[in-house]
């Protein structure tokens, strides 16, 4: 693959951050695409060399197979610790967590609070499919009212499981300057978007600036029980009403 | 370097900085809080990195993340916080990365009490969380010992890639001794941390993790992790011998605090004519088995006695290593109530058969 990026014809070819693994995702699922946009960042900024990746618990387990940078696999939710941790005795090196909801939002939502209230300066993405994809389709804290899981078979009850958890908003609450945004990958528009969102979240690491972290909502067909053009679908039309795209703390502004 | 009065819990965090270890990362808990209030001055002085955590699930795997640098890092903390790092000390025992967890046991179980006591002897010593892997665990009977101790298990972590634990007794971390440091930590060379995540640069990037889905490259990983094991018993079995002799007629089996009490038990038992003897493990993973048995085979030895800060735990390993060849009796009391000489002579005499 690297002999083919130095042709000068070729105009689109794999990051030099992505490994040439086939990955094992299903098909119609965005974490693929998740993966190279995040590649795409670490190349654009010349980092490659000096990231350490941390994988969490959960489908994207083997990111750390697909990334051509150093990983550490975490335990389940813990990655922000292991982030801190790695960070903290070298802030030199560029530090990232891909997480998923079940992984960040649940078992992990005590370390990912505390890591973004300190300010660690690390790269969290954080993608949220709103359901326990690894494990067989479960409710996650994610999952939609009404939404049939394995554990909602009749649909979310909101008044036992409460309403989904909106991290983004809930991370930009916190009096620690950050950057928190949300984006989606399920069209063209939205890809450029996230690639944006995905690559200040680096950027900021690289300039030492703050903890950074980006929501990218994300398609399930195996454990939704759908086609991948219908979840792409039932994203926009449900997930994205409950879960407003945007960049909802900068590291300029200090929300009160 | 001149002698200095401190209380053992600054002396185990003053002997972890001159070991070169200055990543430490913490929660506060009783009886041993001391070390983060020393550390979170005396680190920055050095260049060190000092995190208080939210909580020691968080620090155990603030550990974990810390010590994939190749550089050494450490936490201290007591029962149920050692409880809570389980998850963290059972993925780095599988991705075979070296740290250091210092545990000043207090009285459990459930939140228990804050006073001495020596009941996390199991989940030390057999692996406190799940899977097959062990913890180099070793235990000082005075603050100089912590001392000496707590800059050989940063030197044990890094030789054999994998967590070590000191345990003492909350009597360790509390009280007061005169203690002498050397100006750096000599110790022998070591293999070089080529499995540090530095960055892939040149080279191929490096995975550090415990998963294998595949069951014969997981049952390989444990085969491996099992020959470390088998290595560290040949190694790095440490004990103390007081005052046995060929005239000890029992022999009694104790560690840490414990140890010393038994060792003034020991001294006035001598002075009523009754020759007793003192085996004191030092390593509790590896356990000198062999070297116990090697003791209580001898003729004059009629009986055995342990006497533990716990209900009973060490004694697992001392029936073990005995293989029921003598009689062996169990003196402990718990819940953060250390046994006095007397009550140690009583048991003595108990066993002995001159007792009530």
């Amino acid at each position: 693959m690297a002999d083919v990026k130095k042709d000068p014809l070729t105009i689109f070819s794999r990051p030099e951050a992505l490994s040439s693994n086939i990955t094992s995702y299903c098909p119609g699922c965005t974490h693929g695409v998740i993966h190279r946009l995040v590649a795409e960042s670490i190349d654009e900024l010349g980092i490659r060399e000096r990231t350490v990746g941390v994988a969490p618990v959960g489908c994207s387990v083997f990111a750390y197979n697909y990334f051509n940078v150093d990983f550490m696999e975490s335990p389940h939710g813990r990655a922000p610790a292991l982030a801190t941790g790695f960070k903290r005795i070298r802030p030199d090196m560029i530090v990232f967590n891909y997480q998923g909801d079940g992984d960040l939002a649940s078992i992990g939502m005590s370390e990912i609070i505390h890591s973004a209230n300190r300010g660690e300066k690390i790269t969290v993405i954080f993608v949220n499919n709103a359901i326990y994809g690894m494990t067989g389709g479960q409710m996650a804290p994610t999952t939609l009212p009404n939404q049939k899981t394995t554990t909602s078979p009749m649909g979310r009850d909101v008044s036992k499981a409460g309403y989904p958890v909106r991290m983004a908003e809930l991370l930009s609450s916190l009096r620690t300057p950050g950057y928190i945004a949300r984006t989606a990958v399920h069209n063209p528009m939205l890809i450029v978007d996230a690639k944006r969102k995905i690559r200040r979240a680096f950027a900021n690491q690289v300039e030492g600036k703050c903890f950074s972290l980006v929501e990218v909502l994300s398609t399930c067909p195996t454990n939704w029980g759908m086609a991948p053009d219908a979840a792409t679908k039932w994203l926009e039309d449900n997930m994205v009403p409950y879960y407003p795209l945007g960049t909802f703390k900068t590291p300029e502004e200090e929300s009160a | 370097m001149a002698k200095k009065l401190m209380k053992g819990n600054e002396a185990i965090a003053e002997a972890a900085i001159r070991a070169g270890a200055t990543n430490y990362f913490a929660y506060p808990i009783t009886p041993q809080s001391e070390v983060a209030e020393y550390l979170s001055h005396r680190l920055p002085e050095v260049g060190g990195v000092f995190v208080q955590a939210e909580s020691e699930v968080a620090v155990g795997n603030m550990l974990f993340g810390a010590a994939c640098t190749g550089k050494r890092a450490f936490t201290t903390s007591s029962s149920p916080g050692v409880s809570l790092m389980q998850e963290a000390i059972s993925f780095m025992a599988g991705a075979q990365v070296p740290t250091v967890i210092v545990n000043i046991m207090r009285g459990g179980p459930g939140l228990g009490g804050i006073l001495p006591a020596q009941s996390d002897y199991m989940q030390a010593v057999k692996g406190g969380g799940h899977g097959d892997y062990k913890v180099i665990v070793l235990a000082p009977s005075s603050v100089q010992e912590a001392v000496d101790l707590m800059m050989l298990c940063f030197h044990l972590a890094d030789k054999y890639r994998n967590p070590v634990m000191l345990i003492g007794d909350g009597m360790i971390g509390q009280m007061m001794e005169s203690v002498e440091f050397p100006d750096k930590y000599d110790e022998p060379p070591l293999p070089p941390k080529d499995w540090a995540l530095t960055g892939a640069k040149g080279r191929k990037s490096y995975i550090i993790k415990s998963l294998y889905l595949d069951p014969a490259q997981l049952e390989e990983n444990n085969f491996a992790l099992g020959r470390k094991y088998e290595k560290i018993k040949q190694n790095e079995v440490r004990y103390e011998l007081y005052k046995v002799s060929n005239k000890n007629r029992i022999l009694i089996f104790a560690y840490g605090t414990m140890a010393r009490i038994c060792q003034t038990a020991i001294d006035e038992l001598e002075e009523e004519g009754i020759s007793a003897g003192l085996f004191r493990p030092i390593s509790l993973f590896p356990f000198p088995e062999k070297e116990i048995y090697r003791e209580i085979v001898k003729p004059n030895v009629e009986t055995l006695l342990t006497v533990e800060m716990s209900m009973g735990q060490m004694l697992e390993d001392i029936e073990k290593s005995i293989m029921g060849i003598k009689p062996l009796g169990f003196f402990g009391r718990t819940g953060g109530i250390v046994p006095t000489p007397e009550e140690v002579k009583a048991a003595v005499k108990k066993q002995l058969g001159q007792g009530k």
